[in-house]
């Protein structure tokens, strides 16, 4: 897996834990709210007298934005002090707050810090998960100021990761047995249905292209037990002319030709079937990275002209044999290949 | 002109006052253009079936004098509606080159204003102002006929405002 792929596999999986953990988070800081309630009711009953408190609110630096609990600002009962300092590195690390409002925040409106609360886990992460990639600064001031102030928030955060880590993990397990499958021979199981035209396939393509001109043949289980051959790519005209006109395969319909970029090379897969007796086939073509170059199929398959400039476009896969090998989907003045995993996109606000 | 008032009849005088208007021919331009904007069509993505639809028979655009021109030389205004590609971008600033002055850009829809979900794509403008002025912007992924109805009276509106003060709503 790539550099690339895994941030966006975390990506997805992130935005997935937030929306399964935005209940749990809620509930999280429900009792921390509810602390803070007691006392805020308390102060609302005392400032019902009159006078004296409602005196001192102008002298309070006070921020426009908490019309609702007024009176939680009385300077007489700075609630516990652990609590003011919390919502101060909220704002510390967060940009959009004003400073203002950071200084002010000893006022303590419960919703309010609860709100922002969650949104400074959320933030925080979303750092911890950038500063793998980046090692940016604000991802280390968050954290450190997060374990000064509030080790409470940081044990949440702490199970947030690890939860996310075992889903991760779990993720990873599913997908490590899924993934051998497909490069693995048959399993001892019942032999698939389609396991004679594999055979039959393979023995063909060795005894009439060239003995080793097969370097692999899988049942693809995960693709409704595709036979799937691994054909060395200078045999691959000659295994091409044969799959179609040989009277036993006779795969007179090319279904897909798609090009994968595996990071250590290339691979274009073309799909044919019989359209007659449906027998199908996945033949795979694995090519060098730097120059990879594949035997074109439309002297075979006429079909194959478009993915074959797609693949080329997309791909950087040269097709030799092609008759108008030029882009299809980028504009023609386009420079690089944009699927390819070391792709750097020229936008600088990408 | 031979038309004195001197010699109106009052009975005429009061028909005269019930049916004479007086304005500025700015402000009369500035009405009829509002109320004839024929957009370009130019649906590119998903917000293009809302489009279509706000031009159907339910929400019928057709009563607000918006009639959908296949041709840039008859159209006033270009709804921008769906992705607009770097392929793409290229023709759309022909087309807008194309369209007869006065004329106007609606961009419909998050891609056509900031990209929208591909603004991390290598392949996608990130907001069709980069490529044409425009001059209202309507959220929504993508907008419902009425935003796009909505969208089109903020336009009228600008037209008139225009037309009636003499000043840009908006500096572009």
């Amino acid at each position: 897996m790539s550099e690339e792929n895994k941030r966006e596999a975390g990506r997805q999986e992130e935005t997935a834990a937030a929306e399964q953990q935005s209940p749990p988070a809620a509930e999280q800081t429900e009792p921390a709210a509810a602390e803070q309630r007691e006392p805020a009711n308390t102060q609302e009953v005392s400032g019902t007298e009159p006078a004296g408190a409602g005196a001192e609110h102008p002298n309070q630096p006070q921020p426009d934005t908490m019309p609702e609990h007024p009176d939680a600002s009385a300077s007489d009962k700075p609630a516990e002090p652990a609590e003011p300092a919390a919502p101060a590195a909220a704002n510390a690390d967060a940009p959009s707050a004003p400073a203002g409002e950071a200084a002010g925040a000893g006022a303590v409106d419960p919703e309010r810090e609860a709100k922002i609360k969650a949104a400074q886990e959320a933030r925080a992460k979303r750092l911890a998960a950038k500063a793998a990639a980046e090692g940016a600064t604000a991802g280390a001031v968050a954290g450190a100021e997060a374990g000064a102030v509030d080790p409470e928030r940081e044990a949440k955060i702490k199970a947030a990761q690890e939860a996310r880590a075992k889903r991760l993990a779990a993720k990873a397990a599913a997908g490590g047995e899924a993934a051998p499958g497909d490069a693995e021979p048959a399993e001892p199981k019942p032999p698939s249905p389609k396991q004679p035209w594999l055979d039959e396939a393979v023995e063909l393509l060795k005894s009439e292209v060239h003995p080793e001109a097969v370097e692999e043949a899988v049942i693809n289980e995960l693709a409704g037990d595709m036979p799937t051959i691994t054909v060395k790519a200078e045999h691959w005209r000659a295994a091409a002319e044969l799959l179609k006109s040989h009277g036993k395969l006779g795969c007179n319909y090319l279904r897909n030709v798609t090009g994968v970029d595996y990071e250590t090379h290339m691979e274009v897969v073309y799909f044919v079937i019989n359209l007659e007796t449906k027998r199908e086939y996945a033949i795979k073509i694995r090519t060098d990275r730097e120059q990879p170059s594949v035997p074109s199929a439309v002297p075979v398959w006429p079909s194959a002209d478009w993915p074959e400039r797609e693949i080329y476009d997309l791909l950087g896969v040269d097709f030799p044999g092609h008759p108008d090998l030029r882009r299809i989907m980028m504009p023609d003045d386009w420079v690089g290949h944009p699927l390819r995993k070391d792709y750097v996109p020229l936008d600088p606000e990408v | 002109m031979g038309f004195d008032l001197e010699q109106v009849r009052p009975e005429e005088h009061e028909e005269l006052k019930r049916n004479v208007l007086v304005t500025s021919l700015e402000q009369l331009k500035g009405w009829a253009r509002s109320h004839s904007m024929w957009p370009l069509t130019f649906g590119l993505a998903c917000c293009a079936i809302e489009m279509m639809g706000t031009g159907g028979a339910h929400y019928d655009l057709d009563r607000f004098g918006v009639f959908f021109r296949p041709s840039p030389r008859q159209a006033d205004v270009m709804i921008v509606a769906g992705t607009v590609t770097k392929k793409m971008a290229p023709l759309l600033r022909r087309l807008y080159e194309q369209m007869p002055e006065p004329k106007w850009v609606i961009a419909m829809g998050s891609c056509a204003t900031a990209g929208g979900p591909y603004v991390r794509s290598y392949s996608v403008v990130k907001g069709v102002d980069q490529i044409v002025p425009v001059d209202v912007y309507i959220p929504g992924c993508p907008p419902n006929p009425a935003a796009l109805i909505y969208g089109i009276n903020k336009l009228q509106e600008k037209i008139r405002y225009e037309a009636k003060t003499g000043k840009q709503v908006t500096n572009r």
